[in-house]
């Protein structure tokens, strides 16, 4: 009877009010899929829109020794790898014909992206945000805001991503007749991390084209940071079949998978920081797109199977790292992917392709204050 | 006769509270297990919840307390929680403890028809639901079914939901089982407008709130209730 697994993970754990709203989500996304025009549009607006293809950048100077690609996503617009997820959505709820959509986010660049969106196809939008994010990422409230969408502070709890996240669910809940929940990592409920590991999937895809290209062969290792994993599945899942070692990053204060256990939270079994009765704990990143003590459940199951593997790095080293890309190669990275660097300067292998999730600027402020 | 449930958080106080709650007529007493992420909870609940946690009812100390309400009331006791906390201490585990501790049933807000199959409890089913998944809910339900008057969380409003109605009618095409309607009823005129339609009520939120009050006070809302549906006609249902 259950949906969407991973193994034992994923599922569907949420109020029976949503149940038919994600089976009617589940559908349309089967059938737009099948649906030459949807994708024709997507993969439209992916290019003229997003800025697609992203390029693959050689840093030849950040780990001499090593062959170091940066998948560029900071060069997508809004940012960030958000938008490919964001647009591929937007244009499902277009299809629903839902007219507001709800979101959450942490970092803000879910946030930017579906504000974004939103603009573009004359949606209204209503993102739900930890009030502590909201003080550490001030220029993308200010973004948001622009783009003429509402962002609702979310003052209970870590405020932060996950209270953020409940929020939006609990909006999607009153209004789940005219709403469409328009999450931004491959978390939640079925069909949620099926559907954002496919639109993600685009990063995967080209980074494989590219490295081939570049390089001839393929690399030794897949590298990206991991929050909720929206970026690393959709790089890892251009390399799933081959033998390429993936390695997915996360911050050392939300390490969901290096120190998780199994439990549900917002809509999925998934590998969670939750103590031995199943309350779920404070994640701690100075990194907000990473500050969440869930993960996408794909993610877990990839740690069972062995298929991936995953490490922690905390604030001082992802800070060092940030730092050094912006001096050794004119990049300045946002503090989540910062993640990602600080671990492939230890890493093993000699040829690496990193996701390079999103820029940097949004960091400024907090990073010139650490 | 119809049917009166009244929501408490674990705590406590809570043994105390439950007494005057059936001492005021509810017939049937929810306890939360508090979870530190409650998805389905309106703002009285969630704060409820925050503070039994920040109090240590965790789950072997909600099991405690569900033992002494046991031992203080005669009515069933349903406890009322998240997947989460199954997840941690074993389902079949939580089960067999909240029946050793005298649970009559469970109620798992975020596990709806479908999931764990396998796990008896107490089904909820929603405006939205299907007449499909109404029938997978009264098939796999314990006893009653809950009905969810209103698309949204826990929590009091001004009016009783207009969806109730057509999801009581809907309800009783496809099952004979009792149904109690809970989410959004506080006031008597709404307990009254919901058990004309259904055949009881859950009152969730205001209950908390009252129940900061102390007992008194409880018995006294509690009395209220308990007069407002015994007063209720039912109402014809096309």
């Amino acid at each position: 009877m259950s949906v969407g697994l991973y193994g034992a993970y994923g599922g569907r754990y949420v109020p029976e009010t949503l149940v038919p709203a994600l089976d009617e989500l589940a559908q349309a996304w089967a059938a737009a899929q099948e649906d030459e025009a949807f994708r024709n549009e997507l993969d439209g607006l992916l290019v003229t829109y997003a800025g697609r293809p992203t390029p693959l950048t050689l840093a030849e100077r950040f780990v001499p020794g090593k062959r170091l690609y940066l998948k560029r996503e900071d060069l997508l617009h809004t940012g960030a790898h958000k938008l490919n997820n964001a647009l591929g959505q937007a244009l499902l709820a277009i299809r629903l014909g839902k007219q507001r959509i709800v979101a959450e986010t942490g970092a803000g660049q879910h946030g930017v992206a579906v504000a974004t969106v939103c603009a573009r196809f004359g949606l209204e939008c209503a993102v739900h945000m930890g009030a502590e994010d909201m003080r550490r990422q001030r220029p993308n409230v200010e973004r948001i805001r622009l783009l003429g969408a509402e962002v609702r502070p979310v003052e209970f709890g870590t405020q932060t991503l996950k209270e953020a996240t409940s929020e939006a669910v609990r909006d999607w809940l009153a209004t789940v007749e005219t709403s469409y929940y328009l999450i931004g990592s491959c978390v939640g409920p079925h069909p949620y991390p099926e559907m954002v590991r496919e639109l993600q999937s685009v990063i995967g895809t080209e980074a494989r084209e590219q490295i081939l290209e570049a390089e001839g062969r393929l690399p030794d290792a897949a590298v990206a940071c991991v929050g909720g994993g929206s970026n690393a599945i959709g790089l890892f899942s251009g390399f799933l079949d081959d033998d390429v070692r993936l390695v997915g990053v996360e911050a050392e204060g939300a390490a969901s998978l290096v120190r998780g256990r199994p439990g549900v939270l917002h809509g999925a079994r998934s590998s969670l920081l939750a103590d031995e009765d199943g309350q779920v704990l404070d994640a701690h990143s100075s990194a907000p797109g990473l500050d969440y003590p869930g993960v996408g459940p794909e993610h877990a199951f990839l740690r069972d199977t062995g298929r991936a593997e995953y490490v922690s790095v905390g604030d001082a080293e992802a800070l060092e790292a940030f730092r050094r890309l912006s001096r050794t190669e004119g990049i300045i990275p946002a503090l989540e992917p910062a993640h990602a660097l600080a671990h492939v300067a230890k890493h093993d292998v000699e040829l690496v392709v990193l996701c390079l999730s999103g820029r940097g600027d949004k960091d400024l402020a907090e990073v010139v204050g650490l | 006769m119809k049917r009166l449930a009244v929501y408490l958080m674990c705590g406590a106080d809570t043994p105390e509270l439950a007494e005057a709650a059936v001492e005021g007529g509810a017939d049937l007493i929810e306890l939360g297990f508090p979870f530190s992420d409650p998805l389905a909870d309106g703002p009285v609940i969630r704060r409820a919840a925050e503070q039994a946690l920040a109090a240590g009812m965790r789950t072997a100390a909600c099991l405690k307390c569900l033992a002494s309400v046991r031992e203080r009331v005669g009515v069933p006791l349903v406890p009322m929680t998240y997947a989460s906390l199954l997840e941690a201490y074993g389902y079949e585990r939580f089960a067999a403890d909240a029946e050793a501790a005298g649970a009559a049933s469970l109620i798992v807000a975020d596990l709806p028809a479908g999931e764990r199959p396998e796990l008896r409890r107490v089904q909820l089913v929603a405006p939205t639901s299907t007449d499909e998944r109404l029938r997978l809910a009264a098939e796999h339900t314990d006893g009653w079914l809950y009905l969810v008057t209103l698309t949204g969380k826990t929590g009091a409003r001004d009016r009783l939901s207009p969806h109730l109605a057509g999801l009581v009618s809907r309800a009783r095409t496809i099952t004979n089982l009792p149904l109690c309607a809970g989410f959004g009823i506080s006031t008597p005129q709404q307990a009254r407008a919901a058990s004309e339609l259904a055949d009881g009520i859950v009152v969730g939120s205001r209950a908390i709130e009252v129940a900061e009050e102390g007992p008194r006070a409880l018995r006294d809302y509690v009395s209220t209730l308990r007069a407002a549906i015994d007063s209720a006609v039912p109402a014809i249902i096309d």
